[in-house]
């Protein structure tokens, strides 16, 4: 059963429309990353489960119990729903304990069995023995454990994190993004992961739903959507994908598509249609080879251990596309660009189809 | 709003929120206080229309004395604006564009006037200058003692008004030239402007706003000011219009009423024009706030450094100390007319005020009394009333503009509305508050709500609103929210807004002329009564205890401000 269902959200303000149609279903532990570029609507999503702000239309369920829907708004204090916030939010005039243990005794538990409560969920973040500490004190990373302890303490259905990283510095997130790793993997809490950090979101999600302008383009799990993109603003924002035409000659599981007059093997959707298409093409995998399309050498520069061409294919002059070399190719202006995988983008009508 | 509900004894719940109970208290108490007394006031005036209202107005208007009373009024005005931009916008760039020394020390010399209450103030320039000041025991002064205090009558008002004022003239143009980019500074010495180019090309243009906004401030506090003119003024024969409506309702009593009502309304038709340039002067104020290269270090005075310096400094001292020490000189003397020396000085005077005389005993307890309970009283208020406007109601937002209109009104029209609302009998209760303790204690409520809202408001609106919604996610309601999470958090500006209003409704005088009443005495009102009797040794006895109890809480508000967020102390640098 779905721990958190959202059916048809849309959310305005003033007349501007800032989410449409978003549909979501997190499973019993699941790690969902809202993966999009800042202004995207993800915060707002995830305002929305959290209560603080009431969504225009749709229905939000916690555990089959309709949380917002027409006529229906239950208040944040009531859903029970841990968040973490991107400025962690501790109050500076309670200590660690005091953050930790406020939902606690808001509930009125006892002091004793709060007590334990907190120590265990600072055990839990590896904070053990940090209860009588202020939270001036703390460091970055430390902090975003109090904050993560504050929320573990309720023992919540689901936990809420928006952008948890951004205020960290590198090499932290790092190390921050092993810990998420871990915890999640000993509480096994279900979690909805605001970011606009695709690696973040492809090392921590178990699904990950790309967000743009207030849809939601894709949601699947990190390795399809990098090899299956549903559509051209997923694959663009997924590893820079590049998008060009080409004309699909022979359906199958391995379609013959024909690009820059030159005939390849690229996977596509099952029931791809013959006819003109989008493809994505990474970066590696243009690599200068033997069978391949002509294009021009625009600029190449090393990248350490390969080289970053810039070509334009000699049959459409007006693209420019990258691609990688192991060596520098010679002076000779024009070579042979070799296509060793691409993604037939599904057309229009397709989408879903590849979605789910 | 589809927030919380309230949970009935019987466990049902009404389908209200607590917010919008408190947001209806609050509205009330806000409605009731600071507007209904205006419309009142307004009521009275345009009774029949406004035609009628506007032809009462240009017959009281007719009259010599109110027509002079206004002339001087502008005439006063203008000049002590002047001359607080002078001094108040010279002391700054000064202050803020140089390496002048002592700088911390005379930044709070400048704003000691705006501590100061008006009376004692003035009381403090009659000691200075008059015929018994120890000044003229000074050596090569001793030819220019005075047969009169020159310092009754116009220039003596404007003087005084005008160093009264010149701080927050300061305070606007320090505020502006701190968050001037050090950028412009260095890109105008790059193309080779020197210092005095670069203040009058770059600084002064930028700093335009803050200082015609410091300016307006000014302006409408010299419009309203009764303090200064009561005290060299009256005697001088040398009304404005706030002197002439308090001598008109003291002489004729409550008779009056329409015609002082009247001469409110010009002198708020005044001061609207001033707060409507402020507000103006604010919204151009639009200075780069790109600060990545940081401030500006200010110029070197090189070899006049030592001069400067020694001017500032001894024009600071005859600005802000001198006049104290004089006040202090008037309260040891054993009585009016006698010459302070070794042999004379006396400290009764000051024992007599607190453990002699009566009027002034029950003045003290008074004045602590209610300025103890308006500062608790507009806290208790202001606290929940910020929460939900920073909360984004917008009747509370509403509330909060209307809760300014007391206090950047001149008081004398507070008092006036005050009078007309509560000397009938209230309805329900029957009884009238006019000549209790009541009336000043509610005036007070209304007139300093500002002074304590101000202050819980910035300090709310710099909260990371997180902090709020994580203790909403922990399951906190509305009002456990305010206690355990936001009242802590805004605690010293709480405690900041408490004591502003406590030194204000301490030795408040503007209002409180109008309302006191036999044995309902204040501070400010015996230190004007004494000093109209001609008893002033003992009024410069009662100020310096005044002074004793203003300075002791500004310094402990300025202790504390290190633990305020930015904008929450009118004085706070």
């Amino acid at each position: 059963m779905a721990v958190v269902s959202l059916s048809n959200i849309g959310f305005s303000v003033g007349g501007a429309q800032i989410l449409t149609g978003i549909d979501l279903a997190l499973a019993e532990g699941e790690f969902l990353a809202l993966l999009g570029p800042s202004g995207c609507g993800k915060s707002t999503l995830l305002r929305l489960i959290a209560g603080f702000e009431a969504a225009s239309e749709g229905t939000i369920d916690l555990d089959a119990r309709t949380v917002s829907g027409p006529g229906r708004h239950v208040l944040p204090e009531d859903r029970g729903i841990g968040m973490v916030f991107q400025s962690y939010a501790l109050w500076p005039h309670l200590d660690v304990a005091g953050n930790v243990g406020f939902g606690l005794r808001v509930r009125r538990m006892p002091a004793a069995e709060r007590a334990r409560r907190v120590a265990e969920a600072l055990e839990t973040v590896g904070l053990a023995g940090f209860e009588r500490r202020r939270v001036q004190n703390l460091s970055g990373g430390q902090r975003q454990r109090v904050a993560l302890a504050r929320c573990l303490a309720m023992k919540p259905r689901l936990l809420l994190l928006d952008e948890p990283l951004a205020n960290l510095d590198a090499h932290l997130r790092e190390a921050m993004v092993d810990e998420l790793r871990r915890l999640h993997r000993m509480t096994g809490v279900t979690v909805i992961y605001v970011t606009h950090d695709q690696a973040e979101a492809m090392a921590l999600a178990d699904r990950i739903a790309v967000m743009e302008a207030g849809r939601v383009l894709q949601i699947a799990a990190p390795q399809q959507l990098w090899r299956e993109p549903a559509n051209a603003a997923v694959a663009r924002f997924l590893g820079r994908g590049q998008i060009v035409p080409g004309e699909v000659l022979d359906p199958g599981p391995d379609v013959r598509v024909r690009m820059f007059g030159h005939e390849v093997r690229l996977r596509a959707p099952q029931n791809m249609a013959s006819g003109p298409a989008d493809v994505c093409l990474r970066r590696g995998d243009l690599r200068p080879g033997p069978d391949g399309f002509r294009a021009r050498l625009i600029d190449c520069r090393p990248l350490g251990d390969t080289y970053l061409l810039t070509v334009a294919p000699e049959a459409a002059p007006g693209i420019v596309l990258r691609a990688e070399a192991s060596f520098a190719p010679s002076a000779d202006r024009s070579l042979c660009i070799a296509v060793n995988d691409g993604w037939v983008l599904p057309n229009a009508g397709g989408v879903q189809a590849a979605a789910e | 709003m589809a927030a919380g509900t309230f949970r009935l004894r019987n466990g049902r719940r009404l389908p209200i929120s607590t917010e919008a109970l408190l947001l209806a208290a609050l509205g009330l108490y806000v409605l009731g206080l600071c507007v209904w007394p205006l419309m009142r006031l307004l009521a009275l005036v345009f009774a029949d229309g406004l035609v009628a209202g506007l032809g009462f107005i240009g017959q009281v208007w007719a009259s010599e004395a109110a027509r002079v009373a206004t002339l001087n009024t502008l005439d006063v005005a203008l000049w002590a604006t002047a001359l607080s931009v002078l001094l108040g916008g010279g002391m700054a760039l000064l202050v803020s564009l140089t390496d002048l020394r002592g700088r911390v020390v005379l930044v709070f010399l400048l704003i000691l006037p705006l501590l100061i209450p008006p009376q004692v103030s003035a009381l403090a320039w009659l000691s200075l200058i008059g015929p018994q000041s120890p000044l003229w025991t000074l050596p090569g002064l001793d030819g220019l003692r005075p047969a009169r205090n020159p310092l009754l009558g116009r220039e003596g008002v404007i003087l005084v008004m005008g160093i009264e004022h010149a701080p927050m003239v300061f305070l606007a143009l320090r505020a502006g030239l701190r968050a001037l980019p050090g950028d412009l500074i260095d890109a105008a010495r790059s193309v080779g402007a020197r210092p005095p180019g670069i203040v009058g090309r770059v600084v002064l243009p930028l700093m335009l706003p803050a200082l015609v906004a410091g300016a307006a401030l000014a302006f409408v506090s010299a419009i309203g000011n009764f303090g200064v003119p009561a005290l060299l003024g009256i005697p001088g024969r040398f009304s404005v219009l706030s002197t002439l409506i308090y001598q008109r309702l003291s002489g004729f009593g409550p008779t009056a009423l329409p015609d002082v009502a009247a001469l409110a309304l010009i002198l708020a038709g005044i001061a609207a024009a001033g707060i409507a340039l402020q507000a103006l002067a604010l919204r151009r104020f639009a200075v780069p706030t790109d600060r990545t290269g940081g401030g500006h270090r200010g110029f070197q005075l090189g070899r006049a450094r030592g001069a400067v310096t020694a001017a500032v400094w001894a024009l600071m001292t005859v600005l802000a100390i001198l006049p104290l020490l004089a006040l202090l000189a008037a309260a040891l003397v054993p009585s009016v007319g006698v010459r302070l020396s070794p042999g004379t000085v006396t400290i009764s005077n000051l024992v007599e005020v607190v453990a002699g005389l009566s009027m002034t005993q029950r003045a003290f307890v008074n004045s602590l009394t209610l300025a103890t309970l308006a500062a608790v009283l507009t806290v208790a208020t202001a606290v929940p009333m910020a929460w939900l406007a920073a909360r984004g109601f917008r009747v509370a937002r509403g509330l909060n503009l209307a809760a300014d209109i007391p206090y950047v009104l001149p008081g004398i029209v507070l008092s006036i509305a005050f009078i007309l609302t509560f000397l009938p009998p209230l309805p329900v209760l029957g009884i009238s508050l006019y000549n209790t303790l009541w009336i000043l204690l509610f005036a007070y409520l209304a007139r300093f709500f500002a002074l304590a809202l101000r202050p819980v408001m910035s300090a709310l609106t710099q909260l990371d609103p997180a902090l709020e919604e994580a203790a909403r996610n922990a399951g906190a309601r509305g009002l456990r929210r305010l206690v355990t999470i936001v009242l802590p958090l805004v605690a010293p500006a709480v405690g900041a807004g408490a004591i502003l209003v406590f030194l204000g409704a301490f030795s408040e005088l503007t209002v409180s002329a109008l309302l006191w009443s036999r044995g309902n005495e204040t501070l400010g009102v015996v230190v004007f009564s004494l000093y109209d009797e001609g008893r002033t040794t003992m009024a410069a006895a009662v100020s310096i205890w005044v002074l004793a109890v203003v300075m002791t809480l500004a310094g402990l508000v300025t202790v504390l401000a290190r633990r305020l967020p930015e904008g929450v102390l009118p004085w706070q640098s």
